[in-house]
């Protein structure tokens, strides 16, 4: 029987991973990621997990040695944050390039300077073009369910590709919150054993991992990188179908909260969802026809299935828990942008970059974007295209 | 079975690395590669820094490597080797290795660039967490595949594209890192080699991979191309490095020094210096001091090279 337990977010993570209990897990501490490192060592140190837990000195080191073991054919697992995904970020492209799976459990968390330890989604927004899959968690479960299903993604031979799953530093790293945790018996089953095509470690049939391309072949193998994303949505619902049956909660590209006869609404990833949906109870009982969609599949980007829903809005949202400097807006905005550009008709879009560093994002400021949502449905009028939540000027 | 150090033994191993590869002729490398890759019967995974190795062996879609090779990155070849070590131990205890359960080892080759400084910290860590791994430094004394920069390995006085000889400063004015004994201080097998003394390269070789855990080499290359000499001179060189004292040939084992060659006569580094181009401007008028200098650290680190083995 899956089993009610009170969990923070690393907790779960790490819960997954005793079941699953990987061949390899190499990770390096740091906040606010720390906790699903030492959960695992202690696992290790128990006797609950047969894992080879391997402290690397550095991130940079902790994604090297995760792409070793993977190219030896083992289920490998690594967890980081903020500076420390920015120190992978050589070794990011490498894996993905390398077509190795690997998952990585991200507590997203700002990037320094100045240095804060509080979430926001800077990390692993600077790495959406480093070939990995993205996943976002809205709480505890997700994070925990996310995980699980990334192995199969990842490993999936269609895909073979690596997997990092996000939730948001401390909201939901540090905080508790009810959740099941399923059978290990089950999770295991779920996950199944990896089964490599190659192995480094296969000294009858000698493979070579990493050669140097010449400008004849490089974008040859470029290109043809980029098949395991493009195989990746099929299999990520696939997965997400085989979920359901087994645990019964349902998974897809994003989630939709009260869109059906939504005329506004607000696009966003992560924890922001949990209080926003608040926003949308309190604005629908008031006869608002608002609406919220919570992506969780961000790479690979579901640009049609979004745009599906959304071109019939009159007026949309994107929330960025990160900036991108001298873009067009936050990185959500300008992939959704793009997305309704085929659409004759679609809606007016806006931005809002918030909660950086861990500024607070309170139902109010939720409510002032629907506010502006709707005067911009029904003036046709746009104003600003990018504001920021929440911050003095 | 131990595999004899003999010419006429070894001449008949299958080579794990063959011909075709792109280093220049009178490359030291491949003269290294044969020694290693013949000193055990056990397969071998090889793992690569980026450099030269790396560039002139495996330029798609060929490969002079017989056995699985793995480049990933140019600071890291420590951490890839560790991961493969890691999952070899895992895949063996759960009974998943291809092929059935074999002794595996994992043999980790970086320049000097990769391994006395970009790689440094990536080798100690994983030097210092005991993965069952030999690392192999081919040292030529210089970032040569990027053409010839300095490195922490270059030596007092060389002229390179990052410390070239100018009006005002005459080379490279910082001494070389002591990469052996700062390996030797992770308490692990460490040692100094040279291709000119291929017998004890082997006997090195064969000692770091029958060790049940880390070990470290550092083996000095000739790079005609780098130290601007003539191709044919390159072996001549290195043996001339180990006589004159400039790469002593040792290993430190269990904490204990020992010196594995003591040179019979006298050879002064101005043998060593001469004749390589990189050191050219020493040689003119107003730059004796240089050679002084060179001679006299040289000296000094023999003495303490000596001292250290009878602790
Ligand atoms: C992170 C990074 N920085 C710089 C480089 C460029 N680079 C490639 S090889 C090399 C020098 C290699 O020198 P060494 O390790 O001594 O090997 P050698 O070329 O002499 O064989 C440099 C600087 C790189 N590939 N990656
Ligand atoms: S540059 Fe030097 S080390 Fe590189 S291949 Fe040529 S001789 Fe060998
Ligand atoms: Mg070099």
């Amino acid at each position: 029987m899956a089993e009610r337990r009170i969990l923070n977010g690393n907790a779960a993570i790490a819960e997954a991973i005793r079941q699953i209990n990987p061949d390899v897990v190499a990770a390096y501490p740091i906040t606010p990621s720390t906790a699903i490192v030492e959960y695992i060592a202690k696992f290790v140190a128990d006797g609950l997990m047969t894992t080879e837990f391997v402290t690397p000195e550095s991130e940079h080191s902790a994604m090297s040695m995760c792409i070793g073991s993977s190219a030896a054919g083992a289920r490998v697992f690594t967890a980081t944050a903020s500076q420390g995904l920015a120190l992978m970020f050589e070794m990011l492209y490498i894996a993905s390039s390398l077509r190795l799976p690997i998952v990585a459990g991200i507590a997203n968390r700002a990037l320094s300077a100045p240095i804060n330890i509080h979430g926001d989604h800077s990390d692993t927004m600077g790495a959406r073009d480093s070939g990995w899959i993205q996943i976002y968690s809205e709480n505890s479960q997700e994070a925990y369910d996310n995980v699980i299903q990334a192995f199969r993604i990842g490993e999936h031979r269609d895909v073979s590709t690596p997997v990092m799953v996000g939730m948001d530093g401390f909201i939901l790293s540090h905080a508790v919150q009810d959740m099941l945790v399923e059978e290990d018996d089950k999770v295991k089953a779920f996950v199944r054993e990896r089964n490599p095509l190659y192995s480094i470690l296969d000294v009858d049939n000698p493979i070579t991992v990493g050669p140097i391309d010449f400008t004849d072949y490089y974008f040859e193998h470029k290109r043809s990188q980029f098949v395991g994303m493009e195989n990746a949505p099929e299999v990520i619902l696939e997965v997400a179908e085989e979920f359901k049956k087994e645990f019964g909660r349902e998974y897809g590209f994003f989630e939709l909260y009260k869109m059906d006869d939504a005329e506004v609404a607000i696009v966003l990833l992560g924890s922001t969802a949990g209080t926003a949906k608040e926003v949308v109870d309190e604005l629908r009982e008031k006869g608002r026809k608002v609406g919220l969609v919570k992506i969780r599949v961000y790479r690979p980007f579901p640009a049609k299935e979004l745009a599906d829903v959304l071109s019939n809005l009159k007026a949309v949202a994107a929330l960025d828990r990160a900036a991108s400097p001298g873009a067009v807006g936050g990185p959500l905005f300008t992939d959704l942008r793009a997305s309704l550009y085929e659409y004759e008709k679609r809606p007016i879009i806006v931005d809002y970059i918030y909660g950086l560093g861990g500024r607070d994002i309170a139902p109010k400021h939720i409510a002032e974007v629907y506010e502006r949502l709707e005067k911009i449905a029904a003036t046709g009028e746009r104003g600003e295209l990018i504001g920021y939540i929440n911050l003095r000027e | 079975m131990a595999i004899r150090a003999r010419l006429k033994d070894l001449a008949t191993l299958d080579d794990k690395f063959v011909s075709g590869h792109g280093l220049c002729p009178g490359c030291g490398i491949p003269l290294m590669l044969r020694m290693v890759l013949r000193a055990t019967e056990h397969p071998i995974v090889a793992v690569n820094a980026t450099g030269c190795l790396e560039v002139c062996s495996s330029g798609f879609p060929y490969t002079a490597w017989k056995i699985p090779w793995m480049h990933s990155a140019f600071e890291n070849a420590g951490a890839t080797a560790a991961g493969i070590e890691a999952a070899y131990k895992a895949l063996k205890r759960r009974g998943k290795l291809p092929g059935g359960d074999k002794k595996i080892k994992i043999v980790a080759f970086g320049g000097d660039g990769g391994t006395y400084d970009i790689g440094l910290q990536s080798l100690s860590g994983a030097m210092e967490r005991g993965h069952d791994i030999v690392y192999i430094c081919y040292d030529n004394q210089s970032y040569a595949n990027t053409g010839g920069q300095r490195s922490g390995a270059t030596p007092y006085g060389a002229s390179a594209t990052t410390s070239p000889a100018g009006k005002k400063i005459p080379g490279k004015l910082q001494w070389r890192k002591n990469l052996t004994e700062i390996m030797a201080a992770h308490g692990i097998y460490a040692a100094q080699a040279s291709v000119s003394h291929w017998k004890d390269l082997f006997m090195k070789a064969q000692k770091a991979i029958e060790i049940d855990g880390p070990a470290f080499i550092n083996v000095l290359i000739p790079c005609p191309t780098e130290w601007k000499t003539k191709p044919e001179d390159g072996v001549q060189l290195a043996k001339i490095a180990v006589d004159s004292k400039v790469w002593p040939l040792y290993e430190v084992e269990n904490g204990k020094y020992k010196i594995n060659y003591y040179p019979k006569k006298e050879v002064d580094v101005v043998e060593w210096l001469k004749p390589q181009g990189r050191f050219a401007h020493m040689f003119r008028p107003g730059n004796e001091w240089m050679i002084e200098e060179y001679r006299k650290r040289v000296n000094e680190e023999w003495e303490r090279l000596v001292r250290l083995t009878k602790l």
